[in-house]
């Protein structure tokens, strides 16, 4: 029941922020609400004794790609702290509330139209030992090679990034 | 233990929450920021439907893992183009960019 309630105010917090994120007017308040949808997204992995999910969440999401925004919204905007920014027009309102209530039902619609399998499972927590020895090894239903991988793109994204943004 | 329609239909709110925003903002940066809100439902639905349904395999923990190294590349390498447009076109709304090179 505490689990329960837990899910409900992270829910809450998850959802309030996330709709305040795409309606506010000013791009630094969107970058603030969207630190808080981090944050409850990492309370979501901790509620589902995903330790070390909620911890990667943290340090990566919330900790670098929040600073990634706000550092790009300083770099971009001149009046960044004052004023309004950005005028949402009344017709795309609608047609974007549309087209994402449509979205919606059907998703749920297909979701509840079907029997979901359910399984008694065990919650407790995935130890350290085993997600290591998951990530880095090399047989079956273990992923060292979409880590080396990503090791990789993260190189290219590096050199592409540093092309790209430096000057003449 | 909470049963695995709650976790989709936090998803599901999320993710079309996202949608919203990315038709509606037309500041790139913020349209980024709704790709985020996006993702994040993805990797709740991953972690959920992981826990929830399969709970002796892994796949949706690593490929949430893998999602948020991705994510991030994409962030930075977004961010890159963005203050690269605003340096040459003094503009990240998406209507007033409309030149190509010159």
């Amino acid at each position: 029941m505490i689990r329960l309630l837990v899910f409900i105010v992270l829910a809450v917090i998850i959802l309030g922020s996330a709709v305040l994120s795409v309606t506010t007017k000013r791009i630094m308040r969107a970058a603030t609400f969207l630190l808080f949808v981090l944050f409850g997204v990492a309370g979501i992995y901790f509620l589902l004794d995903y330790t070390f999910l909620g911890a990667v969440q943290i340090a990566v999401y919330a900790g670098g790609v929040t600073m990634l925004y706000v550092f790009a919204i300083a770099l971009t905007n001149k009046n960044t702290l004052s004023g309004i920014y950005e005028r949402l027009h009344g017709g795309r309102l609608i047609a974007g509330a549309a087209a994402s209530l449509v979205g919606l039902a059907m998703v749920v619609f297909v979701f509840f139209k079907e029997k979901l399998m359910t399984v008694a499972s065990s919650a407790d927590e995935v130890p350290m030992k085993t997600i290591g020895h998951t990530l880095m090894g090399s047989e079956k239903y273990q992923y060292v090679l979409p880590f080396e991988f990503i090791s990789v793109f993260l190189l290219a994204c590096i050199i592409g990034g540093i092309l790209i943004s430096r000057k003449e | 233990m909470i049963p695995v329609e709650y976790y989709f239909v936090l998803s599901a709110l999320l993710f079309f929450v996202g949608v919203f925003g990315f038709f509606t903002r037309r500041n790139l940066i913020a349209m980024l920021i709704s790709i985020e809100l996006i993702l994040n439902a993805v990797d709740i639905n991953f972690a959920a439907f992981n826990r929830c349904l399969f709970p002796d395999q892994m796949e949706g923990f690593f490929f949430t893992l893998f999602e948020i190294g991705v994510s991030a590349a994409e962030t930075a390498v977004a961010i890159a183009i963005i203050i690269n447009v605003y340096r040459n076109l003094h503009s990240t709304q998406v209507n007033r960019i409309e030149d190509l090179k010159y």
